[in-house]
């Protein structure tokens, strides 16, 4: 068994219309390295589901995106996602927008093999009467009812992590995992990049399985891809890229902006990004975000 | 004997919301945005001390974490409350109390954080998107920051979408239990209010030194209520502005309110 893939391979194993989940929290841990591969493909109509951070205004404004699931979309410290907001005042995508728990709610509906879960949380909001959701009465005494939150379903997830394995063993070494688990046990393949792929993890880092996040049954393909998560965060590792956010914000409001960053960021490939972007060593060395 | 310290209407306020978390007891006090994160600080570091926070990222502490530039590890954790865990340990549990920054909020005191004017589909303004509000509000104890109140903010009729959950009968969908809907304090440049009068309406209860209720109804969109007696907003205290001073080094806190005017003593 050898889950490993090239980035070639994991895109190709794409198809349009697919509904992918990104893993992540905005700015964080975002693996930035296979949307950019996405950005380069031909592959069109997705629908994404998304704590969004840059990921998803990239894929709005390269014209991926044909629905929108999400809870917000922030750079945090650029608080508006500017092509996200570009998208949706230019009415031109499809969207359900959720509650952040109901988000992670939906996901773990589909991780079950629910076809929902019932909360409190959406009703008496006009992401209730937006979203169209159902109610179910409790069919114990107390007889309340409450908001069904249907299944989000995946045909496929990304996930950036720091190690990988051949076998799809997997380590988020970070303080916070967000719903990245989540999104992997909610979707049919799993897509993970990581920082270092390795042969055996019990051979390489036993000492840290606690960070294995979700089993390797979840993981169907690993990519190598060395500071990946840039221009977001991977704590310990390395922080954001807040100037390089600023500037791929900035660019939103130039003329081909967008087709600039494409092209001379983005890049044709993966190999020549990081030094697009400042070189290897000075993503490595960006600090950590202080909150 | 010392002199009285002087303070800007900024100290004023934040020493005014700090209240919103008194007695409130182990839960965690979310402060979202410089003036409400300072406020919540305050309150676990005066008349509070059981409250909970987090350092902003992954971790609770005991010790409010300053804001700004810091070093990484400064903080001291004494808990873990990572995103994973927030709905099922604070939010869902309704251990939190939030106070935030509604870009919209009606008589009913439901908010808007989405997008403004325009429609779902395709929206003027779009902003954040709904984020936590549906949920947090539904769940556990909220409380909101405006530093320019304005007619924008409290808007005539209802918000543009409706983010949170107020008291908004129309709203109250049968059979759906919103016992846990709980607005404390708004804090504003001009007055602090609740959520008192008749059938949850906005009462002003406290109006800053030298503004006037009819002031107040003039820079709101919606008719509102005055608590029997209004009491004026009070003056910080030394001890608390030392407070305030060390949990913002850097001085934040003079962005908040346009041109960071001085606090006025009653």
């Amino acid at each position: 068994m050898n889950k490993q893939l090239t980035i070639e391979e994991f895109v190709a194993s794409l198809k349009s219309g697919m509904t992918i989940g990104i893993a992540g929290w905005g700015p964080r841990r975002k693996p930035m390295a296979l949307v950019r591969a996405i950005l380069r493909s031909d592959l069109t109509d997705l629908t994404i589901v998304a704590y969004g951070g840059p990921e998803v205004g990239m894929l709005c404004a390269a014209g991926k995106v044909k629905k929108l699931i999400f809870g917000f979309v922030s750079m945090d410290a650029i608080p508006l996602e500017p092509y996200f907001r570009k998208a949706r005042e230019a009415g031109t995508l499809d969207i359900l927008e959720l509650d952040e728990g109901m988000l992670q709610w939906g996901l773990k509906a589909a991780a079950f093999r629910l076809p929902f879960l019932p909360t409190h949380v959406g009703l008496g909001t006009d992401v209730m009467t937006h979203g169209g959701f159902k109610t179910v009465q409790s069919p114990y005494d107390d007889g309340e009812v409450l908001l069904a939150m249907p299944a989000l379903k995946l045909d496929a997830a990304l996930l950036h992590v720091h190690r990988a394995d051949k076998l799809g063993n997997i380590q988020a070494l970070g303080p916070d995992t967000y719903y990245d688990e989540w999104f992997a046990r909610a979707a049919d393949k799993t897509f993970v990049s990581a920082e270092e792929v390795v042969d055996r993890m019990d051979h390489s880092y036993p000492e840290d399985a606690r960070a294995n996040i979700v089993e390797r049954c979840f993981v169907h393909g690993v990519v190598e891809a060395p500071l990946g998560a840039h221009p977001t965060s991977m704590p310990p590792s390395y922080g954001w890229d807040m100037k390089h956010l600023k500037a791929y914000a900035d660019s939103a409001r130039e003329d081909g902006g967008w087709d600039r960053y494409l092209a001379d960021t983005i890049g044709a490939d993966e190999a020549g990004y990081l030094d697009r972007v400042g070189g290897k060593d000075a993503v490595a060395a960006l600090p950590l975000p202080i909150f | 004997m010392t002199t009285a310290p002087e303070f800007t209407l900024c100290e004023q306020l934040i020493v005014a919301a700090s209240e919103a978390w008194r007695s409130n007891g182990e839960l965690v006090a979310t402060g979202i945005g410089p003036a409400p994160r300072l406020a919540a600080g305050l309150a676990k570091l005066t008349h509070t001390p059981e409250l909970m926070m987090t350092d902003g990222e992954a971790f609770l502490v005991e010790d409010p974490v300053p804001l700004g530039p810091r070093g990484y590890d400064d903080r001291k954790a004494a808990g873990y409350l990572p995103f994973s865990r927030f709905f099922d340990a604070a939010v869902w549990s309704g251990k939190r109390h939030a106070m935030v920054t509604p870009s919209q909020i009606d008589r009913f005191g439901q908010t808007n954080i989405s997008y403004l004017g325009g429609t779902y589909d395709q929206p003027k303004v779009q902003m954040l998107g709904a984020r936590g509000f549906p949920g947090n509000s539904i769940c556990h104890i909220n409380s909101m920051f405006v530093p320019a109140h304005s007619k924008r903010v409290f808007v005539e009729g209802e918000v543009d979408m409706v983010s949170s959950v107020g008291y908004n009968p129309a709203r109250r969908t049968p059979g759906v239990n919103f016992s846990r809907v709980d607005l404390r304090l708004i804090v504003t440049d001009l007055c602090v209010m609740d959520f008192g009068a008749a059938d949850n309406a906005i009462r002003v209860v406290m109006l800053h030194p030298g503004v006037t209720f009819d002031q107040v109804q003039e820079a709101t969109g919606f008719a509102l209520e005055a608590a029997g007696e209004i009491k004026t907003t009070p003056a910080p205290t030394a001890e608390q502005l030392a407070i305030i001073a060390r949990l913002d080094p850097h001085g934040l806190r003079a962005g908040v309110i346009k041109d960071n005017p001085a606090g006025k003593r009653s």
